[in-house]
C-alpha cells in the first residue's frame, strides 16, 4: 500500500505544556485513519501542526508527504502540499456565495480582475461530483450546518487535496445529514483521498474506518487495523491511566431533592433542528455533588446554560426547586431562586477583566449590598475582604484589576462571586481548566467543603479524573442523551468512556440507582 | 504579556485624566502668555466655565453611553430640537417657564427612551440608530421653527443663561460644599470602624479632604472676583449635573452596572444583570441631560435657531475620550470628562482671543483630540 502521509516523533510545547510528545502516525492512500482520544489528548494539536497552523519550526519532528519532507510555514503551504483541513469550527464567509467561498483567495482571475463565469462552473462542476444538488450562486449563509460542512468539503478538494483532514465533523449534524456525508467521504475513498478522521463516537469510527490511533495525554498508544480492535480496547487505551490522589476524600451527607430537572431539550443556536441536549431529566439534592462528564459536544454546558436561564437558542424544561415548581427564563431568576453558575471560560464569561477583584466579587450580589439607591463601598469591602480571606485568593489587595492575577487566582473569584449570592444550589462548569495542580487542588477541597455545608453542586468537567474524584453520582451525556449513571464507587473510567462515546450498556444500571432513596443508604 | 497589557490599561484610565490636568495646565499657561496675561483673569475664567457648561452637562450623560459600550451621534440634534421646542412653548405657544422648561427635558427623556429601545431590544448597532436620530432630529427641529430663528424675550428665561448667584451666595455655596465634603471624609471614617476594617482615621481623611476644600476655595474666589457677579448660572447647573453624574457613576448599582455591561457583557449578563434595561435608561440619562443643556443653550443666546447644538456630538465624544474613556466600554470617569470639556473649552476660548481663524480652530482641535488618544495608544504598547 503506497503512504501518504507520514509523521514522526512530533513533540510540540507550549509554555509549562508538553502537547504532543513523540506523536507517530502514517496514512495511507484511500483509507479511512480514525484518530481518537480523550479531550486534551492531543488530536488538534497534531493537526495544527500538520496543517500549518503552527509552523515549522514551533514544534519537533518530521513530516512527509509522499516520501517528500515538507516543511509548512502556513496553511497554504499544506494547501499546495495536498493537505486540507476541515475545523470544527467551520471557516466558510456566510456572507458569500457558495463559489465564492471555495475559491476564496485563489479566484481564478487575470489582471485582478476576476472570471465570475469561469469561477462558478468551475464550482458547480466540484458540487456535481459530490453529488451535491446546490446553486453556486447561493449564500453560505442560507444554507443548513450540514450542507456547509459539505461545501467546506468541496472547497478542500478544489486545490485537489490528497489528505482531508476532518475534526468532529459530525458534532453539529443531524443523523440524515451525517449519512450524506459519510456516503460522500466513501466516495473520496474510492479516488484515493486519504482521511484522518478525528471523532468521540466510536460507532462511526468503526463503521468507517480502516485503521485507528489512539493518543493519550500527548503520546501515541498505538495504531491497529479495525478489524482487530473492538470499543472496548479502544476505551482502555484511551483512558489507561492512574487517578491520582489529589482528590479529597468525601463523606458528604445527602439531604432532599434541591433541584429537579425533568424533560430538558435544548436545540443548537445555528441550527435550531438539531438537538444538544435531548430528553435528559436529573436530580440533585443538597450536600451532594453530581458529577455531568461526557465529552466535546456532549450537552454539558447547554445543560446548565439552560437551565439557568443563559441559553439563547430553543430549549425546554420542567425545573422543580426543593419540590417547588419555578420557571427561569433569565439568569436573574435563576439566581434568585438560589441558582449560581461558575462558568466556564472565565475570561469570556466570568469576568470583567479591567475591574478590580472588589468590583467582580460583588457584581452579581450587589443589591444586598446596596440600599435603595446607593451602593455600600464599605460593606462591599468587608464582604470582598471576607471571601478572599476564605478562599485564600492571592492578590495584594481587594483593589487589584483581575485581570492581572493568575488563572487559578482569577477562578477563585468568579468561584467567591457566586458564593456572595448565597446560592443552594451551585453549576461548575470546567472550575479548573487552564489552572496549576495546587490551585485546582485548591478549589477542589472548596468544591468538597461547600458540599458538606449543605449546597448541591452539579459538576461538568472535561477531566474524567476530576469527575470521578469529586462527584458522588455520576451521569454520563453522548450527543446530548444520557447514556450512563455511576454511583462514585462504581464508576470506572473504562464505563464512564463507554457511555461517552455512546455506548448504552450500562444505563440499565441507572434503573436501579434512580430512586435517590435507594443512593443515599449508602451514606447514611 | 496579557497580564501586564492588562495592568497598563487600568493605570491609563485614572492616569490619562491627571495627565489631561497636566496638559490643561500647559494649554493655560499658554494662552495666558500669548494673549499677554488677557486668559488667567476672573473675567475670562468666568467667560470659559459658561463656555464649558453646556458640552460639560452633555458630556457627563455621554460618559455613561459611552461607559456602557454604546454611544450617541444625535445629542446635538436632539438639543436644538428640545430647544426649540421649548422656545416654542414659551414664545409662540405662551406657556410658562416652568413648563417650557420640563418640555426640553421631556422631549430629551422621550427620544432617549426611544433610541435605547431601539439600540437595546431591537438590537440595532447604537451607532446606527443615533446617526438615523442626528438626521431625523435636525429634520424636526427645522419643521418645527419653519426653518427661522425663534427670539425669546422673556427676560427670566435668560437668567438661567445669563445670570449669576453674587458673592454672597457664591460664599454661602462654598460653605455648603465644604462642609458637604468633610462630612464625606466623617463618614468614610467611621464607616471603617463600624465594619471592623481598623480604626476610624480622621486626620488621613481630613487631609485627603485639603485638594477639594482648596479648589472649592480658590474657584468661589475667581468667580466673585469677577466683578463681584459670583457663579455663573449654567456653571452652577453643570456643578450640580457633575454630583448627580459622580454619585450615579461611582454609588449606584445602576452605574455599576454600565461598566460591568461595557466591560464584559456576556459576564455581566450571566451575572444576573438586565443589560437591555440598564442600556435604555442611560439613554433616558442622556436624554434628560441633553435638554436642560437645551435650556441653557437658548437662554445664551436668547433665540432658538433650527442649527442649534450642530456638532454637539462630536464636542462631548470628544471630552470623554481624552477624558480617558475607552469607545469600546468598561472606562472612563465624569471627572476625566468635565476635564476633557473644559480643554476643548479652552482651544476654543484661547485662539478666539488670539483672533485665529475659525477654520484654523477646527484644524487644531482636531489634531489635538488625535493625538491625545495616539499618545495613550503608543504608551500602552510599550
Amino acid at each position: 500500500m503506497e503512504t501518504l502521509l507520514e509523521m514522526r516523533s512530533i513533540v510540540k510545547e507550549f509554555p509549562g505544556v508538553k502537547a504532543l510528545d513523540g506523536v507517530t502516525l502514517n496514512l495511507y492512500k484511500g483509507e479511512f485513519h480514525s484518530l481518537v482520544g480523550e479531550n486534551g489528548a492531543g488530536k488538534s494539536t497534531l493537526m495544527k501542526v500538520l496543517s500549518g497552523v503552527y509552523p515549522s519550526g514551533t514544534f519537533d519532528g518530521e513530516i512527509k508527504v509522499e516520501g517528500k519532507p515538507q516543511q509548512f510555514k502556513t496553511i497554504r503551504d499544506a494547501e499546495n502540499a495536498g493537505v486540507a483541513i476541515i475545523f470544527q469550527e467551520l471557516s466558510l464567509v456566510k456572507e458569500l456565495t457558495i463559489g465564492e467561498n471555495i475559491y476564496l483567495g485563489k479566484e481564478p482571475a487575470t489582471f485582478g480582475i476576476i472570471n465570475w463565469s469561469k469561477l462558478y462552473r468551475q464550482a458547480a462542476k466540484l458540487l456535481q461530483d459530490l453529488n451535491l444538488q446546490l446553486d453556486p450562486r447561493m449564500l453560505v449563509g442560507n444554507l443548513g450546518i450540514g450542507q456547509q460542512q459539505l461545501v467546506e468539503i468541496a472547497k478542500a478538494l478544489s486545490h485537489d487535496a490528497k489528505i482531508l483532514v476532518l475534526d468532529e465533523p459530525t458534532a453539529a449534524l443531524t443523523e440524515s445529514e451525517v449519512e450524506t456525508l459519510f456516503t460522500i467521504l466513501q466516495k473520496l475513498k474510492d479516488r484515493g483521498v486519504g482521511m484522518i478522521y478525528i471523532s468521540h463516537k466510536l460507532d462511526e469510527v468503526f463503521r468507517m474506518s480502516d485503521r485507528i490511533t489512539v493518543l493519550r495525554d500527548g503520546r501515541t498508544v498505538g495504531t491497529n487495523e479495525t478489524k482487530l480492535l473492538n470499543t472496548n480496547k479502544v476505551i482502555a487505551a484511551m483512558v489507561g491511566r492512574e487517578v491520582g490522589n489529589i482528590f479529597p476524600v468525601s463523606n458528604h451527607e445527602f439531604g432532599e431533592t434541591a433541584l429537579e430537572v425533568k424533560h430538558l431539550n435544548t436545540f443548537d443556536i445555528d441550527n435550531p433542528n438539531k438537538k444538544v441536549v435531548d430528553d435528559f431529566s436529573f436530580s440533585v439534592r443538597k450536600g451532594e455533588v453530581l458529577g455531568i462528564a461526557g465529552l466535546m459536544g456532549a450537552g454539558r454546558t447547554e445543560t446548565l446554560m439552560s437551565i439557568f436561564g443563559a441559553w439563547s437558542g430553543k430549549n425546554s424544561c420542567e425545573i422543580e426547586i426543593k419540590g417547588k415548581k419555578v420557571v427561569i427564563w433569565t439568569p436573574q431568576e435563576a439566581i434568585k431562586n438560589g441558582i449560581a453558575f461558575v462558568t466556564e471560560d472565565r475570561k469570556r464569561y466570568g469576568l470583567v477583566l479591567d475591574q478590580t477583584i472588589l468590583d467582580n466579587l460583588t457584581l452579581a450580589a450587589l443589591k444586598q449590598f446596596s440600599s435603595t439607591f446607593t451602593t455600600n463601598r464599605t460593606k462591599e469591602t468587608v464582604a470582598a475582604n471576607g471571601s478572599m480571606q476564605g478562599l485564600k485568593v492571592k492578590a495584594n489587595s481587594a483593589l487589584t484589576v483581575v485581570g492581572t492575577l493568575s488563572g487559578g487566582n482569577q477562578q477563585k473569584v468568579v468561584l467567591g462571586k457566586w458564593l456572595l449570592t448565597n446560592p443552594q444550589i451551585l453549576f461548575l462548569d470546567e472550575p479548573t481548566r487552564g489552572i496549576d495542580v495546587g490551585a485546582k487542588q485548591e478549589i477542589y477541597a472548596h468544591i468538597n467543603r461547600l458540599a458538606k455545608s449543605g449546597l448541591a453542586i452539579v459538576l461538568v468537567s472535561s477531566e474524567l479524573p476530576e469527575v470521578l474524584g469529586l462527584s458522588d453520582r455520576i451521569l454520563v451525556l453522548h450527543e446530548g442523551k444520557l447514556t450512563g449513571e455511576f454511583l462514585k464507587n462504581d464508576a470506572t473510567p473504562e464505563k464512564v468512556m463507554a457511555c461517552a462515546t455512546g455506548q448504552t450498556e450500562y444505563l440499565s444500571v441507572q434503573t436501579e440507582t434512580r430512586e435517590p432513596e435507594k443512593v443515599s443508604n449508602t451514606n447514611e | 504579556m496579557s497580564e501586564s497589557k492588562n495592568t497598563t490599561a487600568i493605570k491609563t484610565s485614572s492616569a490619562r485624566a491627571y495627565t489631561m490636568i497636566f496638559a490643561l495646565a500647559i494649554i493655560w499657561l499658554y494662552f495666558h502668555w500669548a494673549t499677554d496675561s488677557i486668559f488667567l483673569t476672573a473675567g475670562n475664567l468666568s467667560n470659559l466655565a459658561l463656555q464649558t457648561s453646556v458640552t460639560g452637562i452633555i458630556a457627563v450623560g455621554m460618559l455613561m453611553v459611552i461607559v456602557s459600550g454604546n454611544i450617541d451621534l444625535s445629542v446635538g440634534s436632539i438639543l436644538g430640537f428640545a430647544g426649540g421646542f421649548a422656545a416654542y412653548s414659551l414664545s409662540t405657544s405662551g406657556y410658562g417657564i416652568v413648563t417650557s422648561i420640563m418640555f426640553a427635558i421631556i422631549v430629551g427623556v422621550a427620544i432617549g427612551i426611544l433610541h435605547g429601545t431601539l439600540t437595546a431590544y431591537f438590537n440595532i448597532p447604537a451607532f446606527i440608530v443615533t446617526l438615523g436620530g442626528l438626521l431625523a432630529w435636525r429634520g424636526a427641529v427645522k419643521w418645527l421653527l419653519g426653518g427661522n430663528t425663534i427670539p425669546i424675550s422673556n427676560d427670566a428665561y435668560k437668567v438661567i443663561g445669563g445670570g449669576f448667584i453674587g458673592s454672597t451666595y457664591g460664599w454661602y455655596l462654598a460653605g455648603s460644599a465644604i462642609l458637604f465634603v468633610l462630612i464625606m471624609a466623617f463618614r468614610r471614617a467611621k464607616a471603617v470602624k463600624s465594619y471592623g476594617l481598623g480604626e476610624a482615621n480622621y486626620s488621613s481623611e481630613l487631609f485627603k479632604s485639603i485638594i477639594p476644600i482648596g479648589a472649592i476655595v480658590v474657584f468661589i474666589n475667581v468667580m466673585n472676583s469677577n466683578e463681584g457677579k459670583g457663579v455663573p448660572i449654567p456653571v452652577l447647573i453643570l456643578l450640580g449635573v457633575a454630583v448627580f453624574g459622580s454619585f450615579i457613576t461611582n454609588s449606584t448599582t445602576f452605574g455599576r452596572y454600565l461598566y460591568a455591561i461595557g466591560g464584559n457583557a456576556d459576564a455581566a449578563k450571566l451575572s444576573g444583570i438586565n443589560n437591555k434595561r440598564n442600556v435604555l435608561k442611560v439613554y433616558a440619562v442622556l436624554g434628560a441631560l441633553t435638554g436642560l443643556a437645551a435650556v441653557i443653550s437658548t437662554a445664551r443666546l436668547g433665540s432658538a435657531s433650527p442649527d442649534a447644538g450642530t456638532l454637539k456630538e462630536l464636542d462631548a465624544i470628544a471630552a470623554c475620550v481624552i477624558g480617558g474613556a475607552s469607545l469600546v466600554g468598561g472606562r472612563g470617569t465624569i471627572f476625566g470628562a468635565l476635564i476633557g470639556a473644559l480643554i476643548m473649552a479652552s482651544l476654543d476660548n484661547g485662539m478666539s482671543l488670539l483672533n485665529v481663524r475659525d477654520y484654523m480652530q477646527d484644524i487644531v482641535k482636531g489634531t489635538i483630540l488625535v493625538l491625545a488618544v495616539g499618545a495613550d495608544m503608543t504608551g500602552k504598547k510599550t
